[in-house]
């Protein structure tokens, strides 16, 4: 059993993760109808550009912040002004693809201005392993799950106990009923642009440790994101903690249990079944239909 | 439209296609490869757009469907197999596949039916990668062989050209007549507004699994002939970004325009090609000319000209009433 122990609380970690990008992907979905391609590869930017701060000679702790800030306003500001501010008004498709276009742009920005090896990345948790009721656990993967739970548990509390986050769902659940009561709905919109440039740079500071730095690692982190998000509720933020926690736990104990080959295929398989039976996730609520 | 404008754009189309098959001949050996790769592309984007243009059903497993027809034929000419028979092969399996793929879309539309094709389409590379018994896993198939069409061999890179060029004309045709019979009107009713379709006794659900089916069909068509043309192939062309590339192929070029698949697979086999003297910055630009162009026109290139066109329509329209109008002025 300890065999199984250590692998729902590595899958937790890395489900933590997948949660917190697969928040970011709710909120511009629910604000602005954003389908987010890139999302994967806004995760893998932050870390090069810590690395490249570093490179510069910044201390680590002065390359976060660095990082942090910097992907907000590329992957937060300039995303929303100069990609899907044009595009908003042309339905969902066409921007879907823009930033299908726009994944590939930042993966070989990142090869050709950077590298296409892997580069290891420091970890801001410090590496080892402690005693847990009798369970030897890394202490990376406790100190992700901590950070990642804090993270979400901080932006649950901005959305549902301050004023500001009220107005922000306000003006994602009804943007013209918002205006009218005052919300200054284009300020939230780009609100939740920033917080998804924070979330994802913060999923990059805690999962490239891991996974290495590498300008086509945003694959498949976007693509697990994808699927907790609609295996949880496309349209709630707490079916995204869900989803990501499950997709996490998940890939792990099919990696063991199903074989390494298709470890894959479980949560893509588990992502059809939800859609074909519960196409508003496991914890979301219905959204009308055209047909 | 003015008289000439018929014969003008029959005398255009002709051009062009003597163009594709005289300018060709003395390429290199590179230059026929990347147009008949063009030829390939070209397919398989129509097929999408069937889907997707016409019927306006999302599918992002296209890809999937070339890798599909791609493996059928090289097995089956490995094996000794005439590349026709593998052909109709393919587009049977491709046919049944794309049929079973569009239940989904019976349930669920748009985004959530883009995720179940997207879902469908790394369970199928999943598949080419790992049943090394039947795909020889990621070390591939080699040694495709070219077949000899009426006799006459095409292992040589002209002759194979043709072959692609001939193929992409005989499923042009069909898809011209495809969209102009009922069944291209049923499709169309399907994407514009399918709760009035069915009022009108149209069949949604067989419409439905049909447009799936045959835009599957024409992704096999195309894998069954790129496995020839690269000769050899392993999974990783087939994975997910093959059907995001010909999602963007179709957006690009026009999607529910008839040359939008052309124009699309002509921009992104040919466009980073040109762009190569840029060396590593190709794909970049490549990714920002999409941007830009969607940003300008969501509806793609077509869709520049097609408003072009609306609006001196409207402006000649408004010249003629004018005209009238001062007429019955002096008239009176």
């Amino acid at each position: 059993m300890s065999n199984l122990f250590d692998l729902l609380v590595a899958g937790l970690a890395t489900g933590a993760i997948y949660a917190l990008v697969a928040v970011g992907f709710t909120l511009l979905w629910q604000t602005s109808q954003t389908i987010n391609f890139a999302q994967g590869e806004f995760v893998m930017l932050p870390a090069f550009l810590m690395l490249a701060a570093m490179h510069a000679g910044a201390p680590f702790w002065l390359a976060i912040i660095l990082g942090i800030l910097l992907s907000m306003i590329l992957l937060g500001l300039a995303f929303k002004m100069l990609l899907v501010d044009p595009m908003m008004r042309h339905g969902v498709l066409p921007l879907a693809i823009a930033t299908m276009a726009l994944a590939i742009g930042i993966k070989e920005a990142v090869k050709q201005f950077f590298s296409a090896e892997a580069s290891p990345f420091p970890s801001i948790v410090p590496t080892g392993d402690i005693s847990i009721l009798g369970h030897v656990v890394s202490l990376q993967s406790i100190g992700v799950l901590v950070l990642a739970i804090l993270a979400v548990f901080g932006l649950t509390a901005l959305l549902n106990r301050t004023s500001l986050g009220h107005q922000m769902q306000a003006a994602a659940q009804n943007p013209t009923v918002a205006r009218i009561i005052g919300v200054p709905v284009e300020r939230m919109i780009l609100l939740t642009f920033l917080i998804n440039a924070f979330l994802v740079a913060l999923a990059s500071l805690l999962i490239t440790p891991i996974y290495l730095a590498k300008f086509s690692s945003g694959e498949v982190l976007g693509q697990a994101a994808f699927i907790a998000a609609i295996v949880g509720g496309f349209n709630q933020v707490r079916g995204a903690i869900a989803g990501g926690l499950l997709i996490g736990v998940l890939d792990n104990l099919a990696a063991s249990y199903v074989s390494t080959q298709y470890r894959a295929a479980v949560p893509l398989i588990f992502l059809i079944l939800v859609i074909l039976f519960r196409p508003q996730g496991l914890l979301g609520r219905a959204e009308e239909r055209t047909v | 439209m003015s008289a000439f404008a018929k014969p003008l754009k029959i005398a255009l189309g002709l051009a062009v296609i003597a163009g594709l098959i005289i300018v060709p001949m003395n390429f290199n050996r590179y230059g026929l490869f990347i147009l008949s790769q063009w030829a390939v592309m070209a397919i398989a984007a129509m097929g999408l757009n069937l889907t997707l243009g016409y019927a306006g059903q999302v599918s992002l497993a296209q890809g999937a469907f070339v890798g599909i027809g791609a493996y059928a034929a090289a097995i089956m000419t490995t094996h000794g197999w005439p590349l026709p028979v593998a052909v109709v092969v393919a587009i049977a399996l491709s046919f049944a596949v794309g049929w079973v793929l569009g239940y989904p879309a019976l349930r669920v539309q748009h985004h959530y039916l883009a995720f179940v094709t997207l879902a469908f389409s790394t369970l199928a590379f999943l598949v080419f990668r790992n049943e090394s018994w039947l795909t020889g896993g990621i070390y591939g198939i080699s040694n495709i062989p070219r077949p000899h069409i009426l006799g006459i061999a095409t292992s040589k890179p002209l002759p194979f050209y043709y072959v692609c060029l001939g193929s992409l004309a005989i499923v042009s045709l069909a898809v011209w007549w495809l969209i102009r019979s009922p069944w291209g009107r049923a499709f169309m009713a399907l994407r514009e507004n399918p709760l009035r379709a069915q009022s009108l006794g149209i069949d949604t659900k067989r419409y439905t699994l049909m447009a799936f089916a045959i835009g599957s069909a024409l992704g096999g068509v195309a894998g069954a002939l790129y496995a020839p043309l690269t000769q050899y192939i392993d999974p990783v062309p087939f994975n997910l970004s093959l059907s995001l590339d010909l999602l963007m192929m179709v957006i690009v070029g026009g999607a529910g325009f008839y040359f939008g698949p052309f124009l699309g697979a002509m921009i992104a086999v040919l466009l980073p090609e040109w762009l190569r003297f840029t060396e590593g910055y190709y794909l970049m630009l490549y990714a920002v000319a999409v941007m830009l162009l969607l940003i300008w026109s969501p509806t793609g290139i077509l869709g520049i000209l097609d408003r072009y066109l609306a609006e001196r329509r409207t402006k000649a329209a408004s010249a003629l009433r004018a005209v009238a109008k001062s007429r019955l002025e002096t008239v009176q």
